[in-house]
C-alpha cells in the first residue's frame, strides 16, 4: 500500500512533467467547406498603424466591387499568427486567404491537402510574378502569390565605414576581408551575427552554397536527395575561412538576432558594430530598437553578399524570401479573386508607398520611398535568380537540422562535411 | 530548484486525497463492525448508505478527475501516440513508424547530452543549494537585527518570474558590455572572451549558478520552516549537557531537519528534470548545444522543426526518466519518512499542504 502510494506520487509527478510535453491533436482536416460562399476570412500580420488601416480600406474596396461579398479581417502579431495558423491547420479550420513563406513548408501544406491549386484561376497574375514563383510551386502547380520578396545582404553603418577609411563597399570576399581589417584597425567590431537564433548564422552558409553551387546542382541535389557534390563542402570551407578572421561581435554564439539592444540588430542600430547580414526587415527592426525610432537613419547602407572567386553559382544571384497569399482548399472561388486583387497594381502601389514590404508587382517598385530599401530592390530586380532561404526551401525538419549544425560550425565544433552530413541524414529521414 | 511549485503541490495534494480516501475506505468496515447484528432493514439502510457514500465520492472526485483527464492524461496519451508516427503537425496522422522515433532520439547525441546536462543539474543544484541553503537557514534562524528583512531578500529571487530573472541575468552576463564583465575589468580581471554564456565550457556552469541564485530562496524558506518544527526543549537540554553550538547543529538540528531536506531534494530533482525556461532565455540550449536539456530538445524538435513524432518520443523518454527517478527517490530516500511513526507523519502532513 505504501509502495503503491509512492508509485502513485511518482507517476503523478512524472505525468505532470510530461504533460507539458504532449500537446496538439491529430484532427483530420475536413477541408472546411465554407457553407457561406460569400464570406472570405483573411489573416495578415499588418496589425499596427497605417498598414492595418490600409488593408481595411483594401478589403472595403473589394467588397464594394463584389456585391454580397464580405471580407473578415484578422490582423495579428506575426508570431501570434504563425501559432494560430498551426493550430488552424491542425484543427482543419484554416482561414480562406493567409500568408505562406513557400518552399518545403508550403510543399508540406500542399501534401496535407490544405492549399488550393490556383494555377488556372490566377494564371494572369502568376505570369507577372515569374521570377518569384518557383518557391511557391509544387510539381508545376502554383499555390500562392508572392506579394513581398526581399533579399539578404549586408546592412552597414556608413559613418563607421568612412571612419575606417573604406571607400567602396566590398564586392568580393577579398574586399570583405580587407574591410574587416580596416575596421579592426580602427577599433570597430566589423560584424554582428545572431548565432543564438541559428538562422542568421546559417544565412552565411546558404549564400556560400548559392555562390559555390550552380542552380542546377542545387536543384538536382534537392530533387535527388543527394548532397554529395563537393560544392556544398566548399561552401562550408569558405565559411570556416570567414569565421577564422574573427570578425564577429563578442559572444555571438548566444547573441539573439533582433531582440533588445544587445542583439545583432541592436548592436548595428546603436553603432557598436559596422555591419550585419540581414534581410529587408532590418531597417524596421533597427527603428524599433533605437530610442528615437530612427534606427541608423541616414547612415543606413546596404550592399549585396560578395562573390567568391571561381564560384560555380550564377553571378549576382541573390538569396531571399518573403510572403505570399495562399488560398485554402475549402475557400470559396471569390477568395482567389481577392488574392489576385491584393497583387493588383493599385493595391501593391499603396503597399509600397507605406513601406509595408517590397512589392513584387513590377509597376509598384518605383513607389518604395526608403532609399536603402530602394537600393536593395534594384539589386533584387536585377538578379538573374533569387534563391529561397535554404531552410525554408528544405522545410522545417531538414532546415532545423541544417541550421543547428551550421551554428556548431560557427562554434568550431563541426566541420564543413558535418553540415552536409546533417542535411543529408535529415533529408533521408524525410523519405 | 523547483521549476514549478504548482506541479509538486498538485502532486502532494493528489496523494493526500488518495491517502484520505484510503483512510475513509478503511474506516467504513470499522463503523460497520458494531452493527454486525443489524436486522435486514438496517442492512438495507447500510447498503443505501454505501451507495450514497459512493455517489458522494463520485460527485466530489469527478471535477478533479475530469480536469486531470483533460489536461494530463489525454495530452500524455497523445504524446505517446504521436511518438509512434511521423507527423508534421497537420494533416492526418497516418505514417506509422513503430519505434523508429525512439531509436532516433536515443541515438541522437544532442538528446543524450541533454539528458547528461539534466543529470548534472539535478546533482549540481542539490550539491550547491543544500549546504548553502542550510548554512543560510541556520544563520537566519538566530535572533538578530534585520532578520525579517534578510529573509525577505533571500527569498526575492524565487518570487521573481523566471523570464524576468532570465532576461536580467542575460543582460548582466553580456560579454564586453555586461555589468559582470565591466566589474571584472574594474578589478583587473577579464571574463572569457566570448562571455560566460557564449563559451561552451562555461555555459552550463553559468546556468547552474543562475539557477542556484534563483532557487536558493526556496531551500532557505523550507529549511527555516523545518527549523521551527524542532522543539525548543531539545536545544535547552543540549545546552544543559554542555553541547557546543556546532554539536547542537550537527546532532539535533540537521537530523531533525532530515524530512524537510529530503522533501526539498525531491522538489529540486523534479524541477531540474523539467528545466526549460531559464535555459531557453539564457542560451536557448547553445552555444554548440552545451546547455540543452530534455525539455529544450523536445521544444526544438516539436515546435521549431515540426518533428512531432521525435518530440513525442523525447517526451515519453523524459516521462520515463522522471518516473524512474521519482519512484527511486520515493523508495530509497523518502521511504524513511514514510515509514515513520504515524504521529510524526500526521505532524508533517499539514506542513506539506501549506507549501
Amino acid at each position: 500500500m505504501r509502495g503503491a502510494t509512492a508509485v502513485a506520487l511518482g507517476t503523478t509527478v512524472a505525468l505532470l512533467a510530461a504533460a507539458c510535453a504532449g500537446q496538439g491533436t491529430a484532427n483530420q482536416p475536413d477541408s472546411s467547406e465554407d457553407a457561406d460562399a460569400s464570406t472570405i476570412t483573411w489573416w495578415h500580420n499588418s496589425n499596427t498603424g497605417d498598414g492595418k488601416k490600409y488593408y481595411e480600406e483594401v478589403a472595403a474596396d473589394f467588397e464594394a466591387e463584389h456585391e454580397g461579398v464580405t471580407v473578415e479581417i484578422s490582423a495579428m502579431d506575426h508570431e501570434d499568427m504563425l501559432t494560430k495558423l498551426d493550430a488552424a491547420f491542425q484543427a482543419g479550420d484554416s482561414p480562406d486567404v493567409f500568408m505562406e513563406r513557400g518552399g518545403g513548408e508550403l510543399a508540406d501544406h500542399v501534401e496535407a491537402g490544405l492549399l488550393k491549386d490556383i494555377s488556372e484561376p490566377a494564371a494572369d497574375t502568376i505570369s507577372t510574378l515569374d521570377a518569384y514563383m518557383p518557391g511557391f510551386q509544387v510539381d508545376g502547380a502554383s499555390y500562392a502569390l508572392p506579394f513581398s520578396i526581399g533579399v539578404v545582404g549586408f546592412w552597414y553603418n556608413k559613418a563607421l565605414f568612412s571612419e575606417a577609411g573604406i571607400e567602396k563597399t566590398p564586392t568580393t570576399m577579398e574586399d570583405l576581408y580587407a574591410a574587416f581589417d580596416k575596421l579592426d584597425k580602427a577599433g570597430i567590431v566589423p560584424v554582428s551575427v545572431g548565432a543564438g537564433d541559428k538562422w542568421p548564422a546559417a544565412h552565411y552558409w546558404y549564400y556560400n552554397v548559392i555562390r559555390e553551387c550552380s542552380a542546377e546542382t542545387l536543384d538536382a541535389a534537392i530533387a535527388d536527395v543527394d548532397y554529395s557534390d563537393p560544392c556544398f563542402v566548399k561552401a562550408g570551407e569558405d565559411l570556416e575561412e570567414l569565421i577564422a578572421t574573427e570578425p564577429f561581435n563578442k559572444g555571438f554564439l548566444t547573441t539573439p538576432s533582433q531582440s533588445g539592444a544587445t542583439s545583432a540588430s541592436g548592436l548595428l542600430a546603436t553603432g557598436k558594430v559596422a555591419m550585419e547580414l540581414a534581410g529587408h526587415w532590418e531597417p524596421g527592426v533597427m527603428q524599433g530598437l533605437t530610442e528615437d525610432g530612427s534606427g541608423l537613419g541616414d547612415d543606413t547602407g546596404w550592399f549585396p553578399y560578395p562573390s567568391i572567386p571561381g564560384q560555380q553559382g550564377t553571378e549576382f544571384a541573390q538569396m531571399g524570401g518573403g510572403d505570399a497569399w495562399a488560398v485554402s482548399q475549402g475557400a470559396p472561388d471569390v477568395a482567389v479573386e481577392f488574392a489576385q486583387y491584393l497583387l493588383s497594381d493599385e493595391v501593391q502601389k499603396g503597399f509600397a508607398e507605406l513601406d509595408m514590404g517590397l512589392p513584387t508587382n513590377p509597376t509598384a517598385s518605383s513607389a518604395v520611398s526608403d532609399p536603402a530599401l530602394a537600393e536593395l530592390l534594384e539589386v533584387r530586380d536585377g538578379a538573374p535568380e533569387i534563391q529561397l532561404y535554404l531552410d525554408t526551401l528544405l522545410g522545417t525538419s531538414v532546415g532545423g537540422a541544417m541550421n543547428d549544425e551550421i551554428a556548431l560550425l560557427f562554434a568550431g565544433e563541426a566541420t564543413p562535411q558535418d553540415v552536409v552530413d546533417a542535411v543529408q541524414s535529415a533529408a533521408d529521414a524525410e523519405q | 530548484m523547483a521549476d514549478d511549485v504548482t506541479a509538486p503541490a498538485a502532486a502532494s495534494s493528489a496523494t493526500s486525497t488518495v491517502a484520505r480516501s484510503a483512510g475513509r475506505a478503511k474506516a467504513r468496515p470499522a463503523d460497520r463492525r458494531p452493527g454486525g447484528g443489524r436486522d435486514e432493514r438496517g442492512a438495507a439502510r447500510g447498503r443505501a448508505g454505501v451507495w450514497r457514500k459512493r455517489a458522494e465520492i463520485a460527485l466530489f472526485v469527478t471535477p478533479a478527475l475530469a480536469l486531470l483527464v483533460a489536461f494530463v492524461v489525454v495530452p500524455v496519451a497523445t504524446a505517446a501516440q504521436m511518438s509512434l508516427y511521423r507527423w508534421k503537425g497537420f494533416g492526418p496522422m497516418v505514417d506509422f513508424v513503430g519505434l523508429r522515433n525512439y531509436v532516433s532520439v536515443l541515438t541522437n547525441e544532442v538528446f543524450t547530452d541533454a539528458l547528461v546536462h539534466n543529470l548534472i543539474i539535478v546533482v549540481g543544484s542539490i550539491l550547491l543549494q543544500l549546504p548553502l541553503g542550510l548554512a543560510i537557514a541556520l544563520l537566519l534562524n538566530r535572533r538578530m537585527w534585520g532578520q525579517g528583512l534578510l529573509r525577505t531578500i533571500i527569498f526575492v529571487p524565487y518570487v521573481l518570474a523566471e523570464v524576468i530573472a532570465g532576461v536580467v541575468w542575460f543582460q548582466l552576463l553580456q560579454p564586453q558590455y555586461g555589468v559582470i564583465d565591466t566589474m571584472l575589468e574594474a578589478v583587473g580581471l577579464q571574463g572569457p572572451d566570448q562571455g560566460f554564456l557564449g563559451t561552451p565550457e562555461y555555459a552550463l556552469w553559468t546556468v547552474l549558478v543562475v539557477l542556484t541564485w534563483k532557487y536558493l530562496g526556496l531551500a532557505v524558506i523550507l529549511f527555516l520552516a523545518g527549523l521551527q518544527g524542532v522543539p525548543e526543549e531539545l536545544y535547552e537540554a543540549a545546552q544543559l549537557d554542555g553541547a557546543s553550538w556546532w554539536q547542537v547543529q550537527r546532532r539535533i538540528t540537521v537530523p531533525l531537519l532530515g524530512p524537510t531536506m529530503r522533501t526539498w531534494g525531491f522538489l529540486s530533482m523534479i524541477g531540474s528534470l523539467q528545466l526549460f525556461d531559464m535555459v531557453w532565455i539564457l542560451t536557448g540550449g547553445g552555444p554548440a548545444n552545451a546547455t540543452t536539456t530534455m525539455a529544450t530538445f523536445l521544444v526544438n524538435e516539436g515546435t521549431k522543426r515540426q518533428n512531432f513524432g521525435i518530440a513525442g518520443a523525447a517526451s515519453v523518454v523524459l516521462f520515463v526518466v522522471a518516473l524512474i527517478l521519482a519512484v527511486a527517490y520515493q523508495q530509497f530516500v523518502l521511504r524513511r519518512d514514510n515509514d515513520d511513526a504515524p504521529r510524526r507523519r500526521a505532524r508533517r502532513a499539514p506542513k506539506e499542504v501549506e507549501r
